[in-house]
């Protein structure tokens, strides 16, 4: 593989010029290559790996060959100027291109799509506003693992560092919030370029990769050919979890009396499901699955104990924080669920098990650190349970589940009906759930409704719960349930989404309505940004400074959801009467033609119970204003 | 708070410097000082780092580092298994009067004069960080009109090669 060789010309790196240097490189790559495909079992280049023989052709007509190559079939984007010539061929293209309204939009419904078919989601936008209009995406699925490639154009690379119309460092901008970036100036770079950052996306922990491509390299003469080599000395997932190390967490889960699976949304992004399941029977221990995790084990499983954290139960707060032993998968410690962290299970060790070793003793030391993919590693430990039982004996974990079953008992989640004599939202999103069933998918915005759709909707199945986990992007729901659509068509969508954050990207029900993508959105209309509202009345002595909102009732009501929805060609629907609900969620489960609003009017001073206070142990959940569970049970 | 000499190979790839940077600036860790050059070989640049750190956070800094998709190899590198040096340059005032006191006074650090002007010399010293202190304190009272002084360069000890490795490896 020298320079000259016509297979792969973007293999050598352009920095390192020098013929002599060459083979030297090669070889490093050819190893590398080898070394990912054992891993992965496959060559590291998504898609067929189709052999194309070296052809003439642009930059720009190589991203879109190279998007088709990698098995691309949707994208979302928005053109412009330093993006246009990219535009051109992706026209004739098979694939799909999906039209946002805004860019963030495009972003988002990338995320929708990748989190609900576990393929790279691909968004496009133009250089300066266009890519940074991207940022919020990008960061919301750097925080929460999402497999997503952004293709931004750059101003033609001979004006870049001049401040050119519209020109960005979109690099350094989103460096701390990729999982790495590339800049082009090199069309021949374009086929590399494209397959390391849709590897990188979607293998080890995935993550958001940002490709910018200068106006020149789209527009200038290359030679493709595929499958290209991917050349990334410095980037070795490990998958496979340490033998000795498994050994040493099944003689913990053997001796542990009161252990606790903690599983975090690494399991569903590892598709580790029906693994997860299985080591929840052999060990007999009880689980708990974080907001990113809902699904991972069904709810309705006599094993799950619930959701951790702020707004966890207080069966699955307490399981945590009285265990003796957390079985930790795929999750990260979170401020969110752990509270005080010196105080979070002062009296458990620790397994964790994650595919990034970064996450591992970055929050809370590990005595048992487990490096790899919890699809390899939960299977690997279910079998040394099973032995390790075997020798030692299964664990009596009666005293245990007596204890967690009279919380389950004691606390389930609940609510009180609002004084107001409006809707009790939590009952709106409950029936959601009860009439849609475990087959629909439910993407949250954030706030008090996408709590409420974490706890009241039940979740059977992984890839079904959607939300803006580490990140918090109000907005969120409607273009990613956008985008969730258009990667599971069959499957009802649902947009559960407040009043403030629908007001932040509802411009997308024009795309949704354009391009047949009937996505059903319940705004869960309080008149006010509610979480932070809820904040207000606990510990700002109920002072509501620049909550209110205006669209719910007794308002001005602006905007006027209805006509909201109803401008954008969306069938629209109001609800103000608890008897109304189940009929207009029919009503709305039997329209696919076209998108979905109902402005269901909920009371305002509804709040999200159970509640570990910020800056608080989580010993101190409240299960309603004030009321502490007593603990007498245990110390 | 101890100190960390870190050794840390990446790709020669335009923005690699500012990634790790910024990833110590993100993450609140502190750089010390900061070295970067080529290697033996092509395409492969050694940062070295130190950093003042304690056990805890010198593992998560290793971490972090080597998520970057750009570092191919870390190494830390302890004061007893590697050599540590600083390169310094001071211009120090010396009139005719003094100047063979300052020229002495390098001489006794092994440290040479690069450059002398009618009031002025240059010295350049070679050294571990605590030898040129030394150094800057002899110098001191003659006037030190200005310092540039190098990020540590450090080696490991003995006939390994840490690139070898890493590209083995790699």
């Amino acid at each position: 593989m020298s320079k000259g060789s016509p297979i792969s010309p973007s293999l050598m790196a352009t920095k390192s010029a020098g013929a002599a240097k060459a083979p030297e490189r090669a070889d490093r790559t050819a190893d590398h290559a080898a070394v990912v495909a054992d891993l992965a079992a496959v060559s590291p280049v998504l898609g067929p790996n189709n052999v194309v023989p070296p052809t003439v052709m642009t930059g720009s007509q190589a991203i879109v060959r190279s998007l088709e190559e990698l098995g691309v079939d949707d994208i979302f984007g928005l053109p412009g100027g330093a993006i246009l010539p990219t535009y051109d061929p992706l026209m004739a293209s098979t694939m799909n291109h999906v039209l946002v309204r805004h860019e963030q939009g495009a972003g988002h419904a990338a995320q929708g799509y990748a989190m609900v078919t576990g393929r790279v989601g691909v968004c496009i936008a133009t250089s300066g506003p266009g890519a940074t209009n991207l940022v919020t995406a990008i960061m919301d699925a750097h925080m929460d693992s999402v497999p997503l490639v952004a293709i931004t154009g750059q101003v033609s690379s001979g004006v870049i560092g001049t401040d050119a119309f519209q020109e960005a460092d979109i690099v350094g901008i989103t460096m701390p919030i990729t999982k790495h970036s590339f800049l082009v100036t090199d069309p021949n770079d374009i086929p590399h370029v494209m397959a390391e950052a849709f590897h990188l996306a979607s293998t080890g922990r995935p993550g958001p990769v940002l490709v910018d491509v200068a106006k020149d390299a789209q527009v200038g003469q290359m030679t493709f050919s595929w499958p290209p080599k991917i050349d990334l000395p410095g980037y070795r997932p490990v998958t496979r979890g340490h033998n000795k190390q498994v050994r040493e967490a099944a003689k913990l889960i053997a001796a542990s009396t009161k252990p606790v699976l903690y599983v975090g949304g690494g399991v569903v992004k590892a598709h580790a499901s029906a693994e997860l399941r299985a080591l929840a029977e052999a060990t007999g221990a009880p689980v708990v699955t974080t907001l990113m995790a809902k699904g991972a084990f069904p709810d309705s499983h006599p094993q799950h104990v619930g959701m951790p954290g702020m707004h966890g139960t207080v069966s699955a707060v307490t399981a945590l924080q009285q265990s003796d032993l957390l079985i930790t998968l795929g999750a990260r410690f979170d401020d969110r669920v752990t509270g005080v962290l010196k105080t979070f299970a002062p009296n458990a060790k620790v397994i964790h098990a994650d595919i990034d070793p970064a996450e591992i003793s970055k929050n809370r030391a590990a005595d048992v650190p487990i490096v790899g993919s919890v699809k390899e590693i939960i299977p690997e430990l279910t079998e040394a349970v099973r032995s390790q039982f075997e020798a030692s004996g299964t664990p009596d974990l009666t005293t245990w589940w007596a204890f967690l079953n009279n919380l389950k008992e004691t606390y389930p989640l609940g609510w009180t009906e609002p004084d107001d004599g409006l809707i009790a939202p939590q009952k709106v999103i409950q029936r959601i759930g009860a009439l849609t069933g475990p087959e629909g998918i439910y993407v949250a915005g954030v706030g008090q409704h996408q709590m409420w759709a974490a706890q009241f909707i039940k979740y059977e199945r992984p890839h079904a719960w959607l939300n803006s986990g580490g990140a918090g992007t109000m907005g969120y729901a409607v273009p990613a349930a956008m985008g969730a659509k258009v990667g599971e068509p069959d499957r009802v969508v649902w947009a559960i989404d407040g009043d403030g954050c629908f007001q932040m990207t509802n411009q997308e029900l024009a795309t949704c309505a354009i391009n047949k993508i009937p996505i059903k959105v319940a705004v869960i209309n309080n008149s006010s940004l509610g979480m932070v509202r809820q904040w207000q009345t606990l510990f700002y002595e109920g002072r509501y400074s620049n909550t209110d909102l205006n669209t719910g009732h007794d308002t001005v009501r602006i905007p006027d959801f209805v006509k909201l929805g109803e401008a954008y060609g969306c069938a629209s629907f109001r609800v103000e009467r608890e008897e109304d609900i189940d009929a207009t969620i029919q009503k709305a489960l039997e329209i696919n033609d076209r998108p979905v609003v109902i402005d269901f009017v909920v009371s305002p001073n509804s709040m999200v119970w159970p509640m570990v206070p910020a800056g608080v142990n989580n010993d101190q959940i409240q299960v309603a204003r004030n009321m502490t569970p007593e603990w007498e049970e245990e110390d | 708070m101890s100190r960390h000499t870190l050794s840390v190979l990446v790709e020669d790839k335009p923005g690699v410097l500012t990634r790790v940077a910024s990833l110590f600036a993100r993450r609140a860790f502190n750089i010390n000082s900061l070295a970067v050059g080529p290697t033996e070989v092509p395409g492969v640049s050694r940062m070295t780092v130190v950093v003042d750190a304690d056990g805890d956070l010198i593992e998560q800094v290793t971490k972090q580092l080597n998520k970057l998709v750009n570092v191919i190899k870390i190494v830390e590198l302890t004061p007893e298994s590697s050599v540590q040096r600083d390169h310094i340059l001071v211009k120090v005032r010396a009139d005719a009067a003094t100047r063979l006191q300052v020229t002495q006074a390098a001489d006794l650090f092994r440290a040479s004069v690069v450059d002398v002007s009618t009031d002025s010399v240059v010295i350049e010293a070679t050294g571990h960080p605590e030898k040129l202190t030394a150094l800057l304190s002899v110098l001191e009272p003659f006037g030190i009109r200005e310092i540039v002084q190098s990020g540590t360069l450090a080696v490991g000890r003995g006939s390994r090669s840490m690139s070898d490795r890493a590209l083995r490896s790699a």
